[in-house]
């Protein structure tokens, strides 16, 4: 029999209902992936065995009674980012301490209803500040990717590095993830997996710990578009404890995996062509407009005019709403708690010490920019570049363009500790250039695998949509996955 | 614009983290890093730009003004650091 873990959940779910195996022995075996895995990568910061094997044999008894579900008995890692009742749930922050949920987020709620397996908890960056899963109070995870040659350690990209190396190493057959500037879709192109931030609603965000509360989003990372799809159904839902979850039935998104996109307009955004872009990554984008022309779409260029405003705005809008979320870590209610000597100093105190550097540092430029006397300045002015962002998507919407074809970032993974995004928090806050216009304009973004580049690592494109159409994207998606195939890592853990 | 020192410092009294002086030097040096990057919105013109409210055009749902949960005074006060008799416990806040 063939590993079970390199099963994708499509083949699952034939395996399951054929009785190939059971789910018991599925999540079984990816038991045992992650404890011979997760000393060298860290990408779970708590495993749930048991309640994982107790959840397949429940599984198991509704496939025998044929009350499956549409993921019935599929192993998925958990961003830690998810409040799940009784387990871990700490945002990658020391703040958050022991702290165990006594409820269950919509999303995660919604894969266990239909039938979906917890392995466990996975690592990233603190509170889903950083591109590179360094800043987790965990410790950073190591990509199973390395540069060919090189023992040289990587990173997965963040801020759901955890998600993205669990998935691209088998430890999990699908994961959730969370996206407010690129942490879906950098981490997927960093590891060769499939990553997608739907629309702004689309995913109730309920029980997700809030980060910047206007941008975040959360979306599934997987093996494949068809595996993204299967994910996002299920993940998606209407949730009237969520007042900004969006009111519109969730489509069938696996049925378009497939569909032709002949006649589909395919827009070429020119202001993504950025300086010291390696000539991989340009090379991979040509090749993508390529299939998309073999398979009958339409290339068309485009201008999206504000695209180079969008990551400053980006660095008010998401550090103001991070300072405020943030204000209820405060040593009272949940976590860590460090006693001083009146109120005010234990609140200091416990922040200081529960608080990551990135974190701090977010909480600080929030706090400023939002502090009397530079609200318009910074935020406001920020909020209008903001619209003027949305306007540029939205022109070329109307000129009858379906999807825009874009690199999914501008690098491909790099090394863990690197110096120089060390030694200036802006050269880190770039790798989201290509990603976090998609937030500031609540649109869906997809990023797919597309390539290796020349040192062997994974490059990814990423297609943008109109509003709710994740269902066009994983029909445009998928002709890059058909023309450029899969990349799993070669295991050396 | 650049930040000075007690300008860090006044911040984070407001942000309630407490910095030791290296930190408070090492996060004015980074402050102004990323203040000096977002200073770059000045070139764009947003005469007559509304300021974006809502990133979907959609109307804040409204529901009935009724009960819909409660009674979770334990599951409440489960994850506090302190708490005795159903409430959490703080440092004396008044003399």
């Amino acid at each position: 029999m063939t590993d079970l873990t390199s099963l994708t959940i499509a083949e699952i779910g034939d395996g399951l209902s054929a009785k190939k195996f059971s789910a018991l022995e599925l999540t079984g075996a990816y038991v045992s992936a992650i404890e011979a895995a997760n000393d060298a990568l860290n990408a779970y910061v708590a495993v749930t065995a048991d309640k994982a094997l107790e959840m397949a044999k429940a599984s198991d008894q509704r496939i025998a009674k044929d009350e499956a579900g549409p993921l019935e008995g599929v192993p998925l890692g958990i961003k830690d980012l998810f409040c799940t009742e009784g387990v871990h749930a700490q945002a990658g922050s020391h703040v958050l301490d022991g702290f165990k949920p006594h409820y269950e987020s919509t999303v995660t709620a919604n894969l266990w209803a239909d039938g979906a397996v917890m392995l466990g908890k996975l690592n990233m960056d603190e509170f889903a500040m950083g591109s590179s899963n360094e800043t987790s109070y965990y410790g950073p995870v190591i990509s199973p990717w390395r540069s060919k040659g090189s023992n040289a350690q990587l990173v997965p990209g963040g801020s759901s590095g955890g998600s993205a190396a669990a998935v691209s190493a088998r430890l999990c057959a699908g994961a959730t993830a969370t996206d407010t500037g690129g942490s879906i879709r950098q981490p997927a192109a960093f590891t060769g997996t499939v990553g997608i931030k739907p629309t702004y609603g689309r995913c109730s965000r309920w029980g997700i710990i809030a980060f910047a509360s206007s941008l975040d989003q959360a979306g599934p990372i997987a093996r494949t578009v068809k595996d993204a799809a299967i994910l996002l159904k299920s993940m998606a839902s209407i949730d009237p404890k969520d007042s900004t979850s969006a009111d519109r039935e969730v489509p069938d998104f696996p049925a378009a995996v497939g569909q032709s996109v002949k006649g589909m307009k395919i827009g070429i955004p020119k202001e993504y062509r950025v300086e010291g872009m390696p000539a991989d990554i340009e090379a991979l984008w040509q090749k993508g407009i390529e299939w998309y022309r073999a398979a009958g779409a339409e290339i068309v260029d485009v201008s999206l005019p504000h695209t180079k405003y969008a990551l400053p705005a980006y660095y008010i809008v998401a550090p103001a709403e991070a300072s405020s979320n943030l204000a209820r870590y405060d040593g009272v209610r949940y976590g860590l708690r460090v006693e001083g000597d009146d109120i005010i100093d234990m609140y200091e105190k416990t922040r200081a010490a529960g608080f990551g550097r990135e974190v701090k540092r977010r909480i600080m430029i929030g706090t400023y920019v939002l502090s009397a006397g530079y609200y318009d300045a910074y935020y406001l002015k920020a909020q209008k570049v903001r619209t003027l962002i949305k306007r540029d998507f939205e022109e070329v919407f109307e000129a009858g363009v379906d999807a825009i074809l874009t690199p999914a970032t501008p690098s491909a993974a790099f090394g863990v500790a690197d110096e120089d995004m060390n030694a200036d928090p802006v050269k880190m806050y770039l790798n989201d250039v290509f990603t976090v216009t998609v937030n500031m304009a609540g649109l869906p973004g997809i990023a797919v695998p597309a390539g290796l580049d020349g040192k062997g690592l994974p490059l990814g494109l990423q297609l943008i949509g109109r509003p709710f159409d994740e269902a066009g994207l994983f029909k445009a998606a998928h002709v890059i996955e058909d023309a450029a195939g899969s990349f799993p890592p070669e295991k050396w853990w | 614009m650049s930040v000075d020192l007690p300008t860090v410092k006044r911040v984070a009294h407001l942000a309630r983290i407490k910095l030791s002086d290296e930190e408070t030097e090492g996060l004015r040096e980074e402050l102004n890093a990323i203040l000096g990057f977002v200073e770059q919105l000045g070139e764009v013109d947003v005469t007559g730009v509304e300021p974006m409210t809502s990133v979907t055009a959609m109307r804040l749902k409204a529901r009935q003004d009724e009960v819909t949960d409660g009674g979770k005074v334990d599951d409440i006060v489960a994850n506090a650091p302190a708490s005795e008799d159903h409430y959490f416990l703080v440092p004396k806040v008044v003399e």
